[in-house]
């Protein structure tokens, strides 16, 4: 059987859903954020809520989201994304309400409204990358930078003393009364992909069910500010990242 | 066994070539094409499309969703 006989619909396994638009993304060849935006438009797609799902946009490569996944969007000020979720969801409580934030966002700039949004434990889920520096602006160390890891601004390598330790918000956030499922993931790979998938959707199910808020970290490349191929990047992230941020379920309940 | 035959199809002017369907595909069927789309990058390809099985791993891992997998049982 040729090549071009298999190209039927009847033997469709696998096509871009049509909640992601056909605009072309901006990001960077091999970035983390296009299969993340992938999952959470499947996701959507398969719990049929595309009229019901309300994105928040942080300030950081992410901003255009609303370009890429057909749902409503608000976009935020920088760090204040669960601020404005936690305004969304209580005007319209029967919305799915998520923030998608960035390290340099979310554990930053937006620390305070994190942890409070936390642990006030308002009904959204928050989807947090974090790919170890400021992506956007140039490769800037962020809290979540490694220990000797070279940024633009720590170019001989982070230096504790100097710089302080990389800040493992997840695990904090994981303390708190208020969240009900906190879980690291990652996409590097097919069953990492799956996986992260799959912890997505049971962020959008506790949304539903009022358990809590949802944090969902997804451990990322950002190969231009890593100044690595896609391919080494994922590679540098198994070796390094997921000693300090392994993967996991940090809190289910 | 029945054997399992697969194809893609890859958006060649929505892929960035950044090479990570290559990396993730078990037959090893996919390869970056010599020539360039529209904006200069080298976009995948079935270089071995006897190999593939349809196990769309190359779907899952690409993050312009630019791949779309189809399978038939011989």
């Amino acid at each position: 059987m040729t090549t071009n006989e298999i190209i039927n619909p009847a033997n469709l396994v696998y096509k871009k859903t049509n909640v992601l638009t056909d605009v072309p993304m901006h990001y960077c060849p091999g970035c983390s954020h296009g299969v993340v935006h992938k999952l959470l438009a499947e996701v959507i797609d398969e719990m049929g809520i595309q009229e019901k799902a309300i994105g928040i946009a942080p300030v950081g490569c992410a901003v255009f989201a609303y370009n890429y996944i057909d749902i409503d969007w608000q976009q935020a000020a920088h760090g204040r994304a669960p601020a404005l979720a936690t305004a969304v969801k209580r005007l319209l409580p029967d919305k799915y309400v998520f923030t998608y934030q960035g390290d340099g966002d979310l554990a930053a700039i937006g620390t305070a409204e994190t942890i409070h949004a936390c642990n006030r434990g308002e009904n959204i889920m928050i989807i947090f990358i974090n790919n170890g520096i400021y992506g956007m602006t140039g490769g800037q160390m962020a809290p979540t930078t490694l220990e000797g890891m070279k940024t633009s601004t720590t170019p001989y390598g982070r230096n504790v003393e100097l710089n302080g330790h990389p800040l493992n918000i997840t695990k904090l956030l994981a303390e708190l009364e208020g969240t009900c499922y906190v879980t690291r993931q990652s996409v590097h790979n097919v069953a990492a992909v799956r996986k992260a998938k799959k912890a997505i959707q049971k962020g959008f199910e506790n949304s539903a069910a009022r358990k809590g808020t949802s944090v969902i970290e997804i451990v990322s490349t950002c190969n231009s500010g890593w100044k690595l191929s896609p391919g080494a990047a994922n590679e540098w992230m198994v070796e390094n990242m997921f000693k300090s941020y392994p993967l996991g379920d940090l809190k289910n309940i | 066994m029945a054997k399992i035959k697969g194809a893609v199809v890859v958006d060649t002017e929505r892929c960035k070539g950044c090479d990570l369907c290559v990396i993730a595909c078990p037959s090893n069927v996919l390869g970056l094409a010599k020539d360039l789309n529209s904006k200069g990058y080298n976009f995948s390809y079935m270089a071995r499309p006897d190999d593939c099985v349809g196990c769309a791993a190359c779907a899952y891992v690409c993050p312009d969703a630019c791949i779309t997998v189809y399978k038939v049982k011989l």
